[in-house]
C-alpha cells in the first residue's frame, strides 16, 4: 500500500520524460505541472472543473488537472499541450480554422480534441459535441473550433 | 490549491483499505474514501470539508471490476462513468451516467463517488434503484452484500468505515426497455430540475426521480398510480405528483411548484407515448 504523509518525492511521467518532484499529497496536478515542472500550457481557469482550460491527458483520457491530485498521477502517463510538439494535426487544424482568439482556453481544447481523435477515430457529430461540451471558450463562439475538429476528421463543412 | 495537508493512502486490497481507515481514525485524521476526487477536491479547496486523510480506492482490483458474468454484470465502484459508458454493457446506466457533469469530468467521476457524493442528485442511483441491483460493501466487519434499494435510502447508508466495492446488475436489466429524461433549467450540462428514469419490467413501469425532492427516490406507490390504466395519462400524472415522499425541492434551479409542473407534463407525455405504442414495455 502506498502511503504519503508530508512532502514526498514522487515520479511523474510527463510528455514521455520521468520527473522526480517533491509534493504534498494535497497538491493538485495543475499546480505541480505549472510550478514544479514549468509546463504552463495547462491554464488555471475556474479551478472548479467547469472551464476545461487546465485539461491534460492521463493515459490518453482527458482530465481536468485542477481536479486531480499530483500523487494520483504517479504511475500514469501525463500528456500536456507542450507534449503535442507544435505540429500535431489538431494544432494545424486550429491554426488553419482560426479556432482561437485570446488563446487562454486553447490548450484545453487541443488536448480534448487530440484525445477524441485517438479514442474515437470514427466519431460522428454527436460524439464530437459530447466531448466538446467539457470546455468553455468566451471568444470564438465555438464554430471555428467545431470546424477545426471536422478538419481533423476529414469531414466536410456544414453549409452556412 | 488545497490550503491544508492530508495523508494519502492507496491500498491494494479491500482489507488494506479498511485497515487504513481504522488506523487513520484512531489517529483522529478523519479519513475519507476517495474515488474520482471531484467533490473532495472542490469542497476542500472551498473550505467546506477538511479531511485529514484520503484513501484512494482506485488501486484495488475488486473496485475496478467490469465483467459480464453468467448471472450479472459486475461493476466495480471505482470505475469512472466514462469507463462504464464506453463498455456499453448497461445502456440504462450509460444514459443516466452520461448526463452527469461533462465528458471530461466523467473520465474522473466514479460510480461509487456519484452514489456517495454530497451533491444531492446522485443520478446514477436511478437505474440501480429500478433494476434490482445488489451492492457489495466492505468494512471493518468484512464484506456484505445487500439489495441496493435497502442500502440506498435518500443516501447510501454505510456503516462506519464501510465503502462500496461493486454493484451487481441482473442480466435481465441489461436489455430491459427504459427511458431517461433529464430536464434542466437552462443548459444541457447542469443539475436536474427533474430527472425521470423509467424501466419496463413485466409490462409495468418502474420509475425513479432525481432533482424533484432533495434526494433521489423510487416509490412503488407512485408506480402503482402510473400503472393504473383505468384512468387517463393526465389523471395518473396528477395522482403521481401527489405521492412524493416530501414536498418538491426549491432552489436556484427552480421552485418546487415549477418542478411539479415539469414533472406532471413529463409523466403525462411518457404515459401517452406508452399508450400510443411509441415506447414499448
Amino acid at each position: 500500500m502506498v502511503c504519503y504523509e508530508g512532502k514526498t518525492a514522487i515520479e511523474l511521467l510527463v510528455n514521455g520524460i520521468n520527473h522526480s518532484v517533491l509534493v504534498r499529497p494535497s497538491d493538485l496536478l495543475l499546480d505541480v505541472l505549472r510550478e514544479h515542472l514549468g509546463l504552463t500550457g495547462a491554464k488555471s481557469g475556474c479551478r472548479n472543473g467547469d472551464c476545461g482550460a487546465c485539461t491534460v491527458l492521463v493515459d490518453g483520457w482527458p482530465v481536468k488537472s485542477c481536479l486531480m491530485l499530483a500523487v494520483e498521477a504517479a504511475g500514469h502517463a501525463v500528456l500536456t499541450v507542450e507534449g503535442l510538439g507544435g505540429d500535431a494535426a489538431v494544432q494545424r487544424a486550429f491554426v488553419e480554422k482560426n479556432a482561437f482568439q485570446c488563446g487562454y482556453c486553447t490548450s484545453g481544447f487541443l488536448m480534448v480534441c487530440h484525445a477524441l481523435r485517438n479514442k474515437h477515430p470514427e466519431a460522428g457529430e454527436a460524439v464530437i459535441e459530447e466531448w466538446l461540451q467539457s470546455n468553455l471558450c468566451r471568444c470564438t463562439g465555438y464554430l471555428e473550433i467545431r470546424d477545426a475538429v471536422r478538419m481533423i476528421y476529414g469531414m466536410s463543412q456544414p453549409p452556412l | 490549491m488545497i490550503p491544508f495537508d492530508f495523508v494519502y493512502a492507496r491500498p491494494d486490497t479491500l482489507e488494506e483499505a479498511a485497515q487504513a481507515y481504522a488506523r487513520l481514525s484512531e489517529r483522529r485524521r478523519s479519513p475519507v474514501y476517495y474515488g474520482g476526487g471531484s467533490e473532495i477536491i472542490t469542497m476542500s479547496r472551498a473550505g467546506s470539508i477538511r479531511p485529514g486523510a484520503v484513501i484512494n480506492l482506485k488501486g484495488i482490483p475488486d473496485c475496478l471490476a467490469l465483467e459480464l458474468r453468467e448471472d450479472a454484470l459486475i461493476l466495480g465502484a471505482a470505475n469512472s462513468l466514462t469507463a462504464i459508458g464506453e463498455s456499453r454493457t448497461f445502456p440504462f446506466l450509460r444514459t443516466a451516467g452520461g448526463r452527469v457533469a461533462d465528458h471530461t469530468n466523467r473520465c474522473r467521476i466514479t460510480l461509487g463517488g456519484n452514489l456517495c457524493g454530497a451533491i444531492i442528485y446522485r443520478e446514477t442511483s436511478l437505474p440501480l434503484l429500478l433494476c434490482d441491483a445488489r451492492v457489495l460493501l466492505y468494512g471493518p466487519q468484512g464484506p456484505r452484500t445487500e439489495a441496493f434499494g435497502r442500502v440506498f435510502d435518500r443516501t447510501v447508508k454505510l456503516r462506519p468505515g464501510e465503502f462500496i466495492v461493486q454493484l451487481h446488475i441482473p442480466r435481465w436489466a441489461l436489455t430491459a426497455p427504459f427511458f431517461h429524461i433529464k430536464k434542466t433549467a437552462q443548459e444541457k450540462i447542469d443539475y436536474p430540475l427533474v430527472t425521470v428514469a423509467a424501466l419496463f419490467k413485466d409490462g409495468k413501469l418502474r420509475t425513479a426521480y432525481s432533482g424533484l425532492c432533495a434526494f433521489p427516490f423510487h416509490s412503488p406507490r407512485l408506480d402503482e398510480a402510473l400503472n393504473d390504466r383505468a384512468v387517463s395519462p393526465r389523471a395518473r400524472a396528477e395522482a403521481a405528483a401527489g405521492l412524493l415522499p416530501e414536498p418538491a425541492h426549491s432552489d436556484v434551479e427552480g421552485s418546487g411548484e415549477y418542478r411539479l409542473f415539469v414533472l406532471k407534463n413529463t409523466l403525462e407525455k411518457l404515459l401517452e407515448d406508452v399508450e400510443n405504442g411509441l415506447l414499448r414495455g
